[in-house]
């Protein structure tokens, strides 16, 4: 049972992107009006928009949490084609009593020529590490060596996907049987290459990404994409919104010979296709154990996701979001953006209210 | 809302999985039973909870829900745990019918306590309740009411009195057998089919829907539909006076058709009704799975079907399936436990019971708990550390360590890097203890300093900064010579961090000034300074005199002393 509940967020533009932090106690929202803000959650379970401030010349895509690990870090990327990191710091006591925290810009990564349209930070263990994806079709992996210093950052690799970037997922798990792996998505109308999600394995002995396999039936533009969490399961789940919301399953195929060298073969199988929302799917979101996903269309409408044991997937719950029609194109979805920390709360950014967003929680 | 329920549940499910696989079956059975009539007194004590603050309109769809878990757990109790075998089944099954239909007795309570009982309008109503339910001699009592009235038809009363009184109710603990109680009960049954033929009760039409009843007229029984309210209720009634022996394999037959005789051909069964058949039918795998999309309670069908799990009932299925579709509802329960701010922690017990995916789920879940505070930490870090889930330790530890830095309570950081056994991080710290000190000329967090003990070996910089703490109290205890001799091994040892050679030069000179300090330890001291080639050379020849000078000084008092 779910009760939604709203605020205002008084952004002036569209709502690009929201994100649940690790703990699911704060959240950030990034927007057409150039800035990102800060949201948290108080004792008295309201939210409270602790930081607000201008982060790029252009619109901001996307924004993304550090593990708490690393301190309290953001990435944010921009149609201004940059990616920055900030860090908040503790603040004199007068702001803390006003409830109001500083964030401060740590770098600003200016590799890419063209918009960036994803950033995301790659699994804790694989240490402080940024991706960014463009629309200019290139991956750029970074590393913080020093994790107290979020001032140097160093490229480490640049992959060139051929078509143009939107989204991009790191494979949480840190099983030593899986190597890094990021899946990456393409809104790009080409259709010479026709699958639009391709995905990257990093070599141990190369020391390099390499494509270990396209989605071949993926052939409509994807706006994003997520792995599962693992459950220390040997095969990996990645759910995609493109024209409907697809599940698929990546089984890692047995290595010929034990010195066969070049990415792992997978066995693709889709687990589910749902076109409920019979329309553009926008983002799709994993809870922790992988048990829900949630999915936001332009029908205006998150739908949830759920398999039984024999995993059988069926839709378990559908929620509007603030329930005005859909019109527009583009990125003009009724609901952007949806972050699922835990089954216990979810939050989608309204993009065409514009100002709005829903908080969706447990009765 | 609190969730009494939950806890008492959580204290009932743990002692249902300590229960030990060798016991003999026997007595484990009645262990079962006796859990599973606690489960249903935890649902009847949040059903009596809620209803004292009814009133509200969504609570009474609660309260219906919680009825409804009630009555079909009873069932399922009834026939899958219990296992009553004929003779006991039916019993059993009346039980349940009573427990769930108690408006009889507050109907009965208001006749019998009227002025004129007879004629109260609910009287027959009441007698005919209390026969379908097989409450014969309470139906007795209500009746004896009215034959003290009419004494010329007292005769028929008497009659009545009797079908009823000599009606044979099996008894378990009996000697008789089944097939002995079968006869008895046929006989019996034969006489009052005589009372109908011989028109006995023709003077009364109540009297004459008894023995209807009585004899198992099933058009009659039907038609005191209002009565009985359920089909349920019809099919025990019929049972009870056309079949009381009836076996359980043989109940789907009569479930399935009173549910259409009594549905009639224009109502359609509800969710409840359906759930209530599966189970006549000993489809436990159809109730589960629509208890589980009907009632949208994963309490219920969780614990029930762990229970059931125990109970080995669902292994008659493919292997893989039983012990799967238990896990899977206790996971999904658990996991909405976990998102309850006091309540996650009972969620932990329950994953702990899940062989195949318990300890991964805890692990995905425990590290997402908000850490509010340090005393919420240690709590949510206990249970990591229980279950060497080191990697989860590690990182609470790190991520409490961090924002202890950001807040600069250096003594707090430390803390938590020691428990993460972070020595990168717990360098770090230590050089900000070193540079506040540079900056202040004191130490901060004393305390835990002081009593580092073996933790301070694991970084050389925590080393240092613990030994170089000890330094100071020696020396601020006017232990020279200890003090000198640590600042020596300090130095020996290559841990002193080269930013605090000065400072330790510093802190140095005047230990030499000391008369206790011994020439071999001054001499010592003086060769490591002069040995350094870092420090600023003006600075180096100030203290090359004043080590001189002060060895000079040395030389001369143990000169003094020996001549």
């Amino acid at each position: 049972m779910f009760v939604a509940k709203s605020i205002a967020a008084d952004h002036k533009d569209l709502i690009h992107d929201v994100s649940y932090d690790f703990h699911g106690r704060r959240m950030a929202t990034c927007s057409s009006d150039q800035s990102v803000k800060v949201w948290d959650k108080g004792d008295d379970g309201e939210w409270h928009c602790t930081a607000s401030w201008k982060t790029h010349s252009g619109s901001v895509w996307r924004v993304t949490w550090a593990h708490p690990e690393f301190g309290q870090v953001l990435a944010s990327c921009s149609f201004d084609r940059t990616a920055a990191v900030w860090e908040e710091i503790v603040g004199e006591s007068n702001d803390k009593q006003r409830g109001q925290s500083h964030w401060i810009k740590r770098t600003t990564l200016v590799d890419s020529r063209t918009s960036v349209t994803d950033v995301k930070f790659a699994p804790k263990h694989m240490g402080l590490m940024l991706t960014t994806c463009s629309a200019d079709g290139v991956v750029r992996i970074y590393e913080a060596p020093d994790v107290m210093n979020l001032s140097q950052w160093s490229l480490q690799h640049e992959i060139s996907c051929k078509l143009s970037c939107s989204c991009i997922s790191w494979n949480p798990s840190s099983s030593r049987a899986h190597p890094p792996m990021i899946a990456v998505g393409s809104d790009d109308s080409n259709v010479t290459y026709s699958g639009k999600v391709q995905i990257y394995e990093y070599n141990e002995n190369t020391r390099k990404y390499a494509k270990a396999e396209t989605l071949m039936t993926v052939t409509d533009p994807v706006h994003d994409i997520a792995f599962a969490p693992n459950l220390g399961r040997s095969f990996h789940v990645l759910a995609i919104a493109t024209k409907d919301v697809r599940i698929f399953k990546l089984i890692p195929m047995r290595r010929e010979s034990a010195n066969s060298s070049g990415p792992t073969k997978f066995e693709v199988q889709v687990m589910a296709q749902f076109d409920s929302h019979n329309s553009q799917v926008w983002r799709v979101s994993w809870n922790i154990t992988s048990t829900l996903l949630a999915s936001s269309g332009d029908d205006g409408c998150v739908r949830l996701w759920k398999a039984n044991y024999m995993d059988n997937w069926k839709c378990t719950g559908i929620l509007r979001g603030d329930g005005s029609p859909v019109n527009g194109s583009g990125h003009a979805a009724a609901l952007s953006a949806v972050g699922v920390p835990a089954a216990a709360q979810m939050v989608v950014g309204a993009a065409s209210a514009g100002r709005k967003k829903a908080q969706l929680m447990p009765g | 809302r609190s969730f009494p329920e939950r806890s008492e549940s959580h204290l009932i499910f743990v002692g249902l999985q300590k229960i030990k696989e060798d016991v003999p079956s026997k007595n484990k059975k009645s262990q079962f039973v006796s859990i599973s009539k606690n489960y249903r007194s935890v649902i009847r004590a949040c059903m009596e909870e809620l209803q004292q603050n009814a009133g509200k309109r969504h609570m009474t769809h609660i309260v219906s829900i919680l009825l409804a878990i009630e009555l079909i757990w009873n069932l399922c109790e009834v026939l899958f745990i219990d296992a009553a075998p004929a003779g006991s089944l039916l019993l059993h099954l009346l039980d349940w019918v009573r427990l769930h239909k108690s408006d009889v007795d507050a109907r009965a309570r208001e006749v019998l306590q009227s002025d004129s009982p007879a004629h109260h309008q609910s009287y027959w109503d009441v007698v005919i309740s209390l026969v379908l339910q097989g409450r014969v001699d309470e139906a007795r009592q209500v009746l004896s009411k009215q034959a003290s009235l009419r004494a010329e038809s007292s005769s028929v009363f008497k009659r009545m009195d009797v079908l009823l009184h000599t009606m044979p109710i099996f008894n378990p603990t009996g000697t008789q057998t089944l097939t002995e109680f079968d006869v008895k009960w046929r006989h019996w049954h034969e006489e009052c089919d005589r009372c109908l033929q011989d028109n006995t009760f023709a003077s009364n039409r109540h009297l004459e829907t008894i023995c209807k009843i009585l004899v198992g007229d099933e058009d009659t029984i039907l038609e005191q539909k209002e009565l009985l309210s359920t089909w349920y209720h019809f099919l025990v009634t019929r049972l009870l006076f056309t079949h009381p022996t009836i076996k359980p394999p043989d109940l789907h037959y009569y479930a399935q058709s009173s549910m259409s005789m009594f549905l009639g051909l224009r109502a359609s069964p509800e969710p409840l009704d359906i759930i209530l058949l599966s189970a006549f039918e000993f489809d436990l795998h159809q109730v589960i799975k629509d208890c589980s999309i009907a009632l949208n309670n994963w309490w219920f069908v969780a614990h029930l079907t762990d229970l059931l799990d125990h109970c080995k009932l669902l292994q008659s299925h493919n292997l893989h399936f039983g012990s799967n579709l238990r896990e899977f509802l206790v996971l999904e329960y658990a996991s909405g436990l976990f998102t309850h701010h006091s309540l996650w922690q009972l969620a932990v017990d329950y994953f702990d019971h899940c062989p195949e995916f318990g300890r991964v789920y805890l692990e995905l879940q425990i590290e997402r708990v908000p850490l509010d505070t340090e005393r919420k930490a240690i709590k949510v870090l206990r249970i990591c550390e229980d279950r060497q889930m080191s990697e989860q330790v590690r990182s609470i530890c790190k991520i409490m360590a961090k924002r202890a830095l950001r807040n600069n309570r250096l003594g707090s950081a430390l803390s938590w890097s020691i428990r993460a056994k972070d020595a990168a991080f717990a360098t770090l710290i230590s050089e900000r203890f070193l540079q506040d000190y540079c900056n202040k000329g004191s130490f901060t967090d004393l305390d835990l300093l002081d009593n580092l003990g073996p933790a301070m070996l694991l970084s050389d910089r925590l080393t240092f900064l613990g030994k170089y703490r000890e330094f100071h109290r020696l020396y601020g205890e006017n232990r020279f010579s200890e003090a000198a001799k640590l600042l020596l091994s300090l130095m020996t040892a290559k841990i002193a961090p080269r930013s605090l050679w000065m400072t330790l030069l510093t802190d140095a000179l005047p230990l030499l000034e000391q008369k206790e300090v011994k020439t071999q330890t001054t001499h010592a001291l003086q060769s490591h300074f002069t040995l350094d080639e870092d420090i600023e050379s003006t600075k180096t020849e100030l203290l090359r005199l004043a080590l001189a000078r002060n060895l000079a000084m040395a030389i001369v008092k143990e000169g003094t002393i020996e001549t």
